[in-house]
């Protein structure tokens, strides 16, 4: 017997209750469907965070000071010999954070005003749209001038342009000399609702001498360890041994953890698709023996005709593979359009893995053979009478 | 004539311990290639029995079946599928056709395990339900025709594979006095181009075609006649 003509036997049985078989498809459908949209949600956050820290550079090292008791930061002049004894760094910016009111000609809004120096934005990969960036005179001459953040520009200004206002902060006036491209969100929040000031000026400002983070340069990748052990070793004398004080990151670092949490919730999201595809099969497998219940004449009849017990095994078999198959496919098409739902409506972004998405349909299909195996035998198996007596 | 159908002290019994029903007891019976066999007997008294064994769905609970001159019990799966297949035609007393599909497809069925191209098929069924006065229903459902219609299809699906015995089980049962004598006819013919046929029958008219007759009472032969040569 031909293959097509399984094939043409299973379809029509198949179309022959269209409703059963979608609804024994259906459980193959959510959980090939879940498993697709997880993992494109998984891997397009992964892969934009792993983004993010590249574009941080491979040579960044970032220190977040903890401190303990009253030496809880450092100050801009420890920050400048941490920075220049280093022989490995080549370019260091402060960070000196406080959250503080700014006000446009009555318009005013609560803003993350970073103190820091002209290294900042190349560190950063920080683009400026309009204006430019504050320089070593404007952080040595402690000038008030201010680099804003896109978001904090069209709150403050709406469709004015910034260059050359003035804002106030607490009681100081600051001249926008610069706007920053928007660099869209991250895992710290929105870099887009800053204004950037010369770390001379906001030590004054806050009245704390407070740098909390500070980002620096290595010269090449491979001087990054070096780096970082000169680092600790200065830091540790600061804090007296203390090495909770502070903590030292770079990008090799980062993107490890990054990459094992992916990782782990992969390897999650794909027992949650076995079990899920699991409940499918045993859909199917419960429908099958239906079925093979309801066509036992017919299965008599065709054996009496001169079908083989290969013959009712394959159909049945085939019958089951197309139902979880295509249940496969339509699950693979409904968890693509369940990704980009969610990533239109939410903004995540979304990735397709097609080993992923190859891997779901092969076990979706495996799924038919495994759980259509036992119905299709039990079928191939009756008794050609007692099977035509049955009613 | 070489000997298509041989059976050797063949008993069947149904059931098991105290419920056990003995339906066929020792029946011995040897059919030619050729001949024309009419089996009639009262209801109940196994011709059912008898037909589906030569048929081979059923197996005897004892004795021995040769057919073609190869021990039916000996034989595996795929050769008793394929003998089934090319060798018989079998047209069931309750028809058994599938409900699900139509006249046309329930007479390719044979031809499909046979491995006929479509076209080739749809050829051979269409002409066979023309033979069987049924080339305006070729489209129709079983649940959509008359028993004697249905009955026809059962004859039709039966001489698909163009085997060269039949076994009809009161292929006549469900129609009146003129289709009957046309399916008569056809089996007449077939039989006069060579086939075997052996049909069960409790009309005696129908019986007094055929070339032999056979009785069965209680599972048991208890005449055996050849009409004419
Ligand atoms: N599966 C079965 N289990 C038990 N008894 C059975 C079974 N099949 C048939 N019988 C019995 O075997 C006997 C013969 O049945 P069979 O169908 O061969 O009769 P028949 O001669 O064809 O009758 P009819 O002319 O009514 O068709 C009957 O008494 C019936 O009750
Ligand atoms: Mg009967």
């Amino acid at each position: 017997m031909p293959f097509s003509a399984y094939i043409k036997m299973a379809l029509r049985s198949i179309t022959r209750k269209k409703m059963r078989s979608f609804l024994t498809m259906l459980g193959v459908i959510i959980g090939v469907a879940s498993v697709i949209t997880l993992v494109s949600i998984t891997q397009g956050t992964a892969s934009q965070i792993e983004e993010n820290i590249k574009s941080l550079g491979a040579n960044l090292i970032a220190v977040n000071i903890t401190g303990r008791g009253p030496a809880n930061s450092l100050t801009y002049e420890e920050f400048q010999e941490l920075s220049s004894k280093n022989p490995f760094i080549d370019n260091a910016a402060p960070v000196s954070t406080a959250r503080l009111k700014a006000v446009y000609r009555g318009e005013s809004m609560d803003v993350n005003i970073t103190g820091t120096n002209e290294a900042y934005a190349a560190i950063r990969n920080l683009i400026i749209a309009r204006g430019r960036f504050f320089t070593t005179d404007d952080v040595r001459l402690r000038r008030s001038v201010a680099v804003i953040g896109s978001t904090a520009a069209e709150e403050l200004f709406g469709s004015t342009n910034p260059l050359g206002q003035e804002i106030r902060v607490k009681n100081r006036i600051f001249e926008v000399i610069g706007v920053l491209a928007p660099k869209g969100n991250t895992i710290g929040g929105s870099e887009d609702e800053i204004i950037l000031i010369p770390i001379t000026v906001a030590c004054t400002l806050t009245g704390r001498s407070g740098i909390n983070q500070i980002y620096m340069q290595a010269g090449s990748p491979e001087v990054v360890q070096p780096a970082i052990d000169h680092l600790t070793s200065e830091l540790l004398k600061k804090f007296r041994g203390d090495e909770d004080s502070f903590r030292i990151f770079d990008q090799t670092q980062v993107l490890e953890t990054v990459q094992q949490t992916t990782g782990a919730m992969s390897a999650m999201l794909g027992g949650i698709a076995a079990i899920s595809l699991l409940v499918g099969g045993i859909g199917i497998m419960n429908i099958m023996l239906v079925s093979i219940t309801e066509r036992t004449k017919e299965i008599g009849i065709r054996k009496a005709l001169g079908a083989t017990k290969q013959d009712i095994l394959l159909q049945f078999l085939i019958e089951s593979i197309i139902l979880s198959g295509s249940g496969g496919v339509f699950g693979v098409l409904s968890g693509f359009a369940a990704a980009y739902a969610l990533k239109s409506a939410l903004g995540i972004s979304v990735k397709f893995a097609p080993p992923f998405v190859i891997l779901a349909f092969s076990f979706s299909l495996l799924v038919g053979v495994f759980f259509g195996l036992y119905p299709a035998s039990r079928a191939a198996g009756l008794n050609p009478v007692e099977a035509l007596r049955y009613e | 004539m070489a000997t298509v159908i041989e059976l050797i002290g063949v008993s069947k019994v149904y059931g098991k311990g105290k419920n056990q029903v003995p339906v066929l007891d020792d029946i011995n019976l040897k059919v030619d290639e050729g001949e024309f066999v009419a089996v009639l007997g009262p209801s109940g008294s196994g011709k059912t029995t008898l037909m589906n064994i030569l048929g081979l769905i059923d197996t005897p609970t004892s004795g021995s079946y040769i057919f073609e001159g190869k021990p039916v019990s000996e034989l595996k799966d795929r050769e008793l599928a394929k003998i089934r297949n090319r060798k018989i035609g079998f047209v069931f007393q309750s028809f058994n056709l599938i409900p699900d599909l139509d006249a046309l497809e329930n007479v390719e069925l044979p031809l499909i395990y046979a491995g006929v191209k479509p076209a080739e098929r749809q050829t051979r069924a269409a002409e066979l339900l023309d033979l069987v006065g049924l080339s305006d229903r070729t489209r129709h459902r079983p649940s959509e025709m008359s028993g004697g219609q249905q009955q026809r299809v059962a004859i039709a699906r039966a001489l698909a594979a163009d085997p060269p015995l039949i076994l009809a089980d009161e292929p006549t049962g469900n129609l009146d006095s003129r289709s009957g004598a046309e399916v008569m006819n056809i089996l007449e013919s077939l039989n006069g181009s060579g086939k075997t046929v052996i049909l069960i029958t409790h009309d005696r008219e129908i019986a007094a075609r055929a070339k032999r007759k056979i009785e069965i009472r209680d599972g048991k032969i208890v005449r055996d006649e050849r009409v004419k040569d």
